[in-house]
C-alpha cells in the first residue's frame, strides 16, 4: 500500500476544522488478507486457549496468564511492532492494533498482560534504547522468552508521574547506577524479566528511564499480589528496589528523559488500550444478545422485548462506533509513520513522532472506548438479569476488567483534560489553525441565521451537517473559554471536562459515518442499512451529550448578553431538521442482532 | 517423501444454511469459509511429516478465487505450495478427475485426502481418486505412519480399531484421530507473513464433467412448538403421540 502523501492526511486534531472525505478514511472493511488471517489467528487463539479456561482465570491463576503470554509469544504475538532487525514482525500500525483487539475480548487479565508486555514493557527499549540495549532485550520480549513491565507509579506519584522518589545514585568509579525506591500498580511485576524503571538523578527536574533486569540478588523484592475488583489473574505487585545496580549503559536515553518516554509510551498504550476494548465489547454484545433469544418469560424470548433490544442496539453501536474511530486513527499514526520513514527518519523517531502527532486522537479513543466497555458490560448484565450477577456467567467478569480501563494509561478525568489542552497547545504553536474558524464562528453567532432548506436526500447529508455545526459548539465554548481565561484555563477542570466530552463525540460520531458512508459507496446502501441506523443512533445520542455538556460549560464563564447569544449558538448548532426515529433505529439494529445470533457488523 | 493434501473449502460449521435458484443451490450469502475439518486433520499430520521426516507438502483445491484465503491459511500453517484447479466443484466424479489430472503428473508418494467434506458430505473424493491413480487406498484413518515406503495405518471399524499397512503410493481418507484437535495449529505470525510469497499455482481444469447433478435441496422441516400435557391427562398424551406425532 502506499504511503500518501502529508498534505492528504489530517493532522492530530485537525479533524475538528477540516473535513475529512470518506475514501480518505481506513475502516475494518479495509483489512487485507494477511490481515484477515492475523484476526483469524489470533481469535482462534482466543476461542481456543483462553476461554476454556475462562474460570482459572477468575481464580487467581497468574501461572496460566504467563502460561498463555509464552503461547502468544510462540505465535509471534507479541513481536508484531517489534521491527524484524529484532526478531520481530516488523508490520505496520494497523495490524499491532488488531492484534492488540482481538487478542484481549475474552478477559482483562490477558488484555494486561499483553499491553504490558508488549506496549509499555517492550516498547521504550524498542523506541528510546541505544543499538546494544536493543540487540539485548528486544529479541528476547518480542519472542516471549522474556518478559516486561514498566515501573512508573509509586504511592505517591500516581497521575503525578513526575513527582517520583526513587533515586538513581551514580557509584564513584561511574559504572553504575544505584536505585532505590517503591513502585506499586506494576503489571507482571510476578514473572518479569525485566523492568523499565523511572527513578530521579540527583535533584533534576524530570525523571530518568533504566532498564532494570530482575534478579532478587540485587536488591528487588516484591510485595504480595494485590487484591483487585477484576483481571483477577493479571499480575500486579509491587516492586521494592533497594540499592539496585544497574550498570550506566542501560540508562534508557538520556539523563531526564524519562519523563518524555514515560508520556510518550503512554500515548501508544492509550490507543492500544482503546483496542484492547472492541472485541471485549463484541464478544458482551453477543453473549447478551444469545442469551437474550435464549431466556424466556411471558412465555416470549426476551430479546423480543423493546426494552431488551435498547440495550442490544446501544451496545453493539458502542462497539461498531469504537472500532470505527480506532482503525481510522490506527490508520493516520501508520501513514504518518511512513512518511517519516520515506523522509528519512530512523525507524524509532518515526513511530515516536507518528504516534505523538495523533496524542489527542490517543486520548479521546482511550477515554470513549474505556467507558463504552464499561457501559456495555453493566447493560449485559442487565439483560442477563439476575444470572448476569452471578460469577457463572461472562457479564460478571466482564464488568470487573472493565473498570480498570478507565484508570490505567493516565485516568479518564487526566486524558479528557489532556486531549483539549493539548489541542489548544497546537493551536497556539499554529499546527492546527483553530483561532479562525473559532473567529468565524463568533462571526457567525452575531450574523443572521439561514433560512434556506437544504437538500438532505443524500445519504448522511443531514448527519454530516450536523458533524459540521457540532464542530462549531467545540469552537464556540473552547474558544471564549480561551480568550477568557488564557494560560489559565487549566485551572478550570470542569469547563475542561465538559469541552473534552464535546470533542469525543465529534470524533466518534464523525468516524462512524465516514466508515458508513464509505462503504454505503463501495458495497450498496442496502448492505449498511444497519450501520447506517447505528451510525444515526449514535449522532442523536452524541447531540444530546454535547448539547448537555456545552450548555453546562458556557454558563460556566459567560454572563448576559454573551450567555444569551452562545445559549441560541448551541441551540441552532445542535437542531435537527429531521429528528432521526431512535426507536425505529434501535429496534432495527436490535432485530440484525437477533436474528443473526450473534455481534454481526 | 512428496505430499498433496486435498483441502475443500467449506462453510463453518456455525453457519446458517440457506438455498437459492428454487432450494437448487447453496446461499453463500454471509457464509464464513474454513478448511474442511477432516482435511485440516489431515493437514496437520503432514506438517508433522514435514517436520520430523523431511517431507515436502503440496495443498490442492478445486474452486474459484473465493477459495484462496483457505489456501493462505493452509500455506500460514506451513504448506510449501498451493494449487488451485480454477473451476466451480461440482460433483465427486468431476473434482476427482481434476485432481487425478494434477495429482498425477506430480508424482506423490502420499495423498491426503479428508474422509469426506463437510459441505455435501459425499465421501467419494478419495476413493475415486486413489481408483483413478491406481494408487493403494485406506479409508477412515485415525492414525498415519511411514517408514521408507511403507505406510501403516490404524482404521476406525464399528466396535474396535484395524491396523493396515500399505506400500506407497498411497491416499489416504483422513477423519479426527490422525491428529487430535489439540494437535491442530494455529497460524502463526510468520506464517502468515511467509504465507504471502509461497507460490498459490492456478491450473486450468482439463474440463471434466460431473456425473450427476444436484435437483433440490430441502431443509430438515422446523420443530413445532413443544405440547405440555397434565400429568392426569393421559389419554390426551396417547391421542397426540398416536394420531398427530403417528410415533406409537
Amino acid at each position: 500500500m502506499e504511503a500518501k502523501t502529508d498534505k492528504e492526511i489530517l493532522r492530530g486534531g485537525q479533524f475538528l476544522v477540516k473535513e475529512t472525505n470518506c475514501e480518505d478514511i481506513f475502516t475494518p472493511e479495509d483489512f487485507n488478507e494477511e490481515q484477515k488471517m492475523m484476526r483469524d489467528s489470533v481469535q482462534e487463539f482466543v476461542d481456543r486457549e483462553i476461554i476454556p479456561h475462562k474460570e482459572r482465570f477468575e481464580k487467581k491463576d497468574y501461572a496460566l496468564t504467563e502460561e498463555i503470554m509464552q503461547k502468544a509469544g510462540e505465535l509471534g504475538f507479541l513481536g508484531v511492532a517489534v521491527p524484524e532487525e529484532y526478531d520481530g514482525l516488523g508490520m505496520g500500525f494497523v495490524s499491532t492494533m488488531l492484534v492488540c483487539d482481538y487478542i484481549s475480548g475474552a478477559t482483562g487479565s490477558i488484555a494486561t498482560a499483553f499491553g504490558a508486555h508488549t506496549g509499555i514493557g517492550t516498547m521504550p527499549i524498542t523506541l528510546y534504547g541505544t543499538e546494544e540495549q536493543k540487540k539485548k532485550y528486544v529479541p528476547k520480549l518480542a519472542t516471549g522468552e522474556w518478559f516486561g513491565a514498566y515501573c512508573l507509579t509509586e504511592p505517591g506519584a500516581g497521575s503525578d508521574a513526575n513527582s517520583g522518589k526513587t533515586k538513581a545514585i551514580l557509584s564513584e568509579d561511574g559504572k553504575h547506577y544505584s536505585i532505590s525506591g517503591q513502585k506499586m500498580w506494576i503489571s507482571n511485576a510476578g514473572f518479569a524479566n525485566v523492568f523499565i524503571v523511572f527513578a530521579r538523578i540527583e535533584d533534576d527536574k524530570n525523571i530518568t528511564g533504566f532498564i532494570v533486569e530482575n534478579d532478587k540478588e540485587n536488591g528487588i523484592s516484591f510485595g504480595e499480589e494485590e487484591k483487585k475488583l477484576g483481571i483477577h489473574s493479571s499480575s500486579t505487585r509491587q516492586v521494592f528496589f533497594s540499592e539496585t545496580k544497574v550498570p550506566v549503559e542501560n540508562m534508557l536515553a538520556g539523563r531526564g528523559e524519562g519523563f518524555k518516554i514515560a508520556m510518550n509510551a503512554l500515548n501508544v498504550g492509550r490507543i492500544k488500550l482503546a483496542a484492547a476494548c472492541l472485541d471485549a465489547q463484541r464478544r458482551v454484545t453477543a453473549n447478551a444478545v444469545q442469551y437474550a433469544n435464549e431466556r424466556v418469560q411471558f412465555k416470549t424470548p426476551i430479546a423480543q422485548f423493546g426494552a431488551i433490544k435498547q440495550k442490544l442496539a446501544e451496545m453493539a453501536t458502542s462497539a461498531y462506533v469504537g472500532e470505527s474511530a480506532s482503525y481510522r486513527a490506527a490508520k493516520n499514526i501508520e501513514d504518518r509513520i511512513n512518511i517519516r520513514l520515506e523522509s528519512g527518519n530512523s525507524h524509532s523517531e518515526a513511530e515516536l513522532k507518528g504516534v505523538e502527532e495523533y496524542a489527542i486522537e490517543c486520548s479521546i479513543l482511550k477515554v470513549a472506548c474505556s467507558e463504552d466497555i464499561q457501559n456495555c458490560s453493566d447493560e449485559g448484565i442487565q439483560v442477563f438479569g439476575g444470572m448476569g450477577f452471578s460469577a457463572d456467567t461472562p457479564m460478571e467478569a466482564a464488568w470487573r476488567d472493565a473498570r480498570i480501563s478507565r484508570i490505567y494509561e493516565g485516568t479518564n478525568e487526566i486524558n479528557r483534560m489532556l486531549s483539549v489542552g493539548m489541542l489548544v497547545k497546537k493551536a497556539m504553536k499554529g499546527h492546527v489553525d483553530l483561532l479562525g474558524p473559532a473567529q468565524s464562528v463568533a462571526n457567525e453567532l452575531t450574523s443572521i441565521p439561514s433560512f434556506d432548506k437544504p437538500d438532505y436526500s443524500e445519504l448522511f447529508a443531514e448527519e454530516k451537517e450536523m458533524i459540521k455545526k457540532l464542530k462549531k459548539v467545540f469552537l464556540m465554548v473552547a474558544g471564549s473559554a480561551v480568550q477568557k481565561f488564557g494560560p489559565q484555563l487549566e485551572e478550570h477542570q470542569q469547563l475542561l471536562l465538559a469541552a473534552s466530552d464535546i470533542l469525543i463525540e465529534v470524533y466518534m460520531a464523525e468516524s462512524a459515518i465516514l466508515r458508513t458512508e464509505k462503504n454505503a459507496k463501495r458495497f450498496g446502501e442496502d448492505s449498511q442499512k444497519e450501520q447506517i441506523a447505528m451510525s444515526q443512533l449514535y449522532l442523536y445520542n452524541a447531540v444530546e451529550t454535547i448539547n448537555a455538556k456545552a450548555k453546562e460549560g458556557i454558563i460556566s464563564f459567560a454572563e448576559g448578553d454573551e450567555l444569551r447569544m452562545m445559549l441560541m449558538g448551541l441551540k441552532r448548532f445542535t437542531k435537527y431538521d429531521n429528528f432521526p426515529n431512535v426507536v425505529k433505529l434501535r429496534t432495527q439494529i436490535a432485530d440484525k442482532l437477533i436474528a443473526e445470533n450473534k455481534y454481526c457488523f | 517423501m512428496k505430499i498433496l493434501v486435498c483441502i475443500s473449502h467449506v462453510p463453518d460449521t456455525t453457519s446458517k444454511i440457506n438455498f437459492t435458484e428454487g432450494d437448487s443451490k447453496f446461499d453463500t450469502n454471509g457464509v464464513q469459509f474454513v478448511i474442511n475439518p477432516n482435511d485440516e486433520f489431515g493437514l496437520t499430520r503432514a506438517m508433522w511429516f514435514k517436520e520430523k521426516q523431511g517431507a515436502s507438502v503440496d495443498i490442492i483445491n478445486v474452486g474459484g478465487p473465493e477459495t484462496e484465503p483457505t489456501l493462505r491459511k493452509a500455506l500460514a500453517i506451513g504448506a510449501d505450495t498451493a494449487i488451485r484447479i480454477n473451476t466451480i466443484p461440482t460433483d465427486g466424479f468431476q473434482v476427482a478427475k481434476e485432481l487425478a489430472k494434477v495429482a498425477g503428473e506430480g508424482n506423490y508418494d502420499l495423498i491426503i485426502c479428508g474422509r469426506e467434506s463437510i459441505d455435501y458430505n459425499g465421501g467419494m473424493v478419495p476413493g475415486l481418486l486413489a481408483g483413478m491413480l491406481k494408487a493403494n487406498f485406506i479409508n477412515t484413518c485415525i492414525g498415519l505412519e511411514v517408514e521408507g515406503v511403507k505406510a501403516t495405518a490404524i482404521r476406525e471399524i464399528d466396535g474396535g480399531k484395524e491396523t493396515l499397512t500399505a506400500s506407497l503410493p498411497l491416499v489416504i481418507g483422513g477423519q479426527k484421530g490422525i491428529v487430535e484437535e489439540s494437535d491442530l495449529k494455529i497460524p502463526n505470525m510468520r506464517g502468515i507473513m511467509q504465507a504471502r510469497k509461497k507460490p498459490l499455482n492456478v491450473v486450468e481444469p482439463s474440463g471434466a464433467e460431473a456425473a450427476t447433478k444436484a435437483v433440490k435441496f430441502e431443509k430438515p422441516a422446523p420443530k413445532g412448538d413443544v405440547k405440555l400435557i397434565d400429568p392426569e391427562n393421559l389419554d390426551q398424551l396417547i391421542d397426540l403421540l398416536h394420531n398427530e406425532a403417528k410415533v406409537i
